[in-house]
């Protein structure tokens, strides 16, 4: 037993993640480096999931979802058309991070996110009404994410949105994603998600925490 | 090693940058999975996309011309997209090119297909996918794993299949099906778990970083019982060869220019970025685009990580012109193959 990882893990917390695909895996990845407790659960019993989770995600530990939900902050990357199966209950006054999108060019329309202009963040926070909900992850590749981590105060390090109703949650997901190695921008309440959805410049591009201000702030003005 | 190609259909573009027919476009195929058998590659992989640039809507009826054109070349879909085909229909299809080919250089890929143009074209819901997609392929390996010509299949996505005939049989028994994924991890567990050799489509990021799915299928496969030797790799990527990497650099940079943009109008992108370009193709990125024997040694690299079987290269994207898709053929079987032979052989 290894007591100084141990120290370490008490100081960092645990994160859930439900959805063990490629944002989920790469975030879990990231988290155990910066020496969290990482929990993982799909819609599959744990051990179904045992073998992935050792190999593509070493260190982290293959739970049931209800398991993953009594983390400190619940990550959900899963396949946006099965939002619903996300036990509501289960992540009741939990925060919660939404690393999902609506992207329906490559995943096609769906029903709930096509009723108004609310964002997919705004649908998926009326499913967890009782979660303190924050958009993030959500505009960077899980390709980019590993190579993009950087150590705090690196120069040009890049930076991540957050946004949601709930500022508490915000800056608990704020020192995670600083963890992980990325700075971090307040894009405003969970509606300002909408200013890097899929088809923002902030979506399709990669910015440093001042440029991802001035982005951000402008598209609030003139929004 | 076998060394490959896979096209989608490339159409090409008058210089006003129009676009040209896709009936151009399928001829041009054509021709160039002849010219690949002349040469001598390994592979070559067709479709499956349904788009104006990319027309190659059809894999069954292009490899079944192309088996009676050619003489050695192993020839396989792309992938299929079964979860909105018919799995007996795709069967019988690529059993009748099995047949015309001599026998035993027919193959299926089965994949998921990275958009979801399919849907609305078969009038298939979403709602339905993962649903589609296990039961199809569950059907497709029954059909191929039958011992006789008559196969019992029930389920709820199609038609049950009570002791019916699913003809003509493939000349050895069976083919090769494969699973394709581009890098989730519960797919490349499900291809170890069902023991189905396994294509990874890499278009972005560092290949190497697959190592560990390559590990987990593996794991899975021998978990489930499965021999070593039936839990192949192969690795799908972009990529484009020439003289030298200057000039294969500018050669596949307009055609990967015009499928950004285009890719970008349909979802948002901004244009696309040259940078962007030169580092995918420099190692260790996802582009193997260079001479003969910076391709060649990027591929036995990634070799060292994955142990995959098979290498193959999409070279005709956005309107390339065939004479040099041609000539980076004649290349990747006669200069990459070799080298990358010899690399191997020294490990």
């Amino acid at each position: 037993m290894d007591i100084g990882a141990q120290e370490h893990v008490a100081t960092r917390g645990t994160i859930g993640i439900l959805g063990a695909g490629r944002v989920g895996t790469a975030i879990a990845r990231l988290a155990i480096a910066a020496g969290y407790q990482v929990k993982i659960a799909t819609s599959k019993p744990a051990a179904d999931n045992a073998l992935i989770i050792e190999i593509v995600t070493p260190g982290a530990e293959a739970v049931n979802a209800h398991e993953a939900a009594e983390a400190d902050i619940v990550v959900v990357a899963v396949p946006l058309h099965k939002y619903k199966s996300v036990g509501a209950e289960t992540l009741a006054g939990k925060t919660v991070i939404d690393a999902m999108n609506y992207w329906s060019v490559t995943d096609g329309d769906i029903a709930d996110f096509e009723v108004d202009e609310r964002t997919s963040s705004e649908v998926v926070a009326a499913h967890l009404a009782e979660s303190k909900l924050v958009k993030s992850f959500n505009h960077i590749g899980y390709h980019e994410m590993e190579p993009d981590a950087l150590p705090f105060s690196t120069a040009d390090r890049r930076a991540l949105a957050v946004a949601g109703d709930h500022q508490g949650a915000k800056d608990q997901v704020a020192a995670f994603i600083d963890a992980l190695g990325f700075d971090v921008v307040d894009a405003g309440a969970l509606a300002a998600g909408k200013n890097y959805e899929p088809g923002t410049d902030v979506f399709n591009g990669r910015f440093s925490a001042e440029e991802l201000y001035a982005k951000l702030h402008g598209n609030l003005i003139s929004a | 090693m076998e060394i490959g190609a896979y096209s989608f259909g490339d159409s090409q573009l008058n210089a006003d940058g129009s676009l040209r027919s896709t009936t151009e476009a399928i001829q041009n195929l054509f021709a160039a999975i002849k010219h690949a058998d002349d040469v001598g590659l390994d592979y070559f992989g067709v479709g499956e996309h349904h788009t104006t640039t990319m027309p190659a809507s059809s894999p069954g009826a292009m490899i079944a011309a192309a088996a009676a054109a050619t003489t050695q070349i192993k020839l396989g879909s792309a992938a299929s997209i079964i979860g909105t085909d018919d799995p007996v229909r795709i069967f019988q299809q690529f059993a009748t090119a099995d047949a015309i080919s001599g026998g035993g250089r027919v193959e299926i890929t089965a994949g998921r297909g990275s958009s979801v143009e399919t849907f609305p074209l078969f009038g298939h819901s979403l709602e339905e996918y993962d649903d589609l997609y296990a039961q199809k392929l569950e059907l497709l390996m029954t059909i191929n794993d039958s011992e006789t010509e008559n196969v019992t299949w029930s389920g709820t996505v199609r038609p049950s299949l009570d002791d019916l005939a699913v003809v003509p049989r493939p000349a050895s028994g069976k083919l090769p099906i494969w699973l394709a994924t581009g890098g989730n991890a519960s797919s490349s567990a499900r291809a170890g778990q069902l023991g189905l050799p396994v294509s990874y489509g890499i278009i972005g990021g560092a290949p190497h970083r697959f190592a560990p799915l390559t590990e987990l299928y593996r794991r899975s496969g021998a978990a489930a019982g499965h021999k070593p030797e039936a839990l192949k790799v192969s690795v799908g990527a972009l990529g484009f060869v020439a003289p030298t990497k200057a000039e294969a650099l500018e050669r596949f940079y307009p055609g990967w220019h015009n499928l950004n943009v285009e890719m970008g109008r349909l979802r948002g992108w901004p244009a696309p970025d040259k940078r962007a370009y030169l580092a995918q193709a420099d190692a260790p990125g996802a582009y193997y685009v260079g001479s003969p024997d910076e391709v060649a040694e990027r591929i036995a690299h990634l070799h060292g990580y994955l142990g995959h079987m098979r290498h193959f290269l999409q070279m005709d994207i956005g309107g390339i012109p065939q004479e040099q898709l041609l000539e980076s053929i004649t290349l990747l079987a006669t200069e990459v193959k070799p080298r990358v032979e010899r690399l191997l052989a020294q490990k």
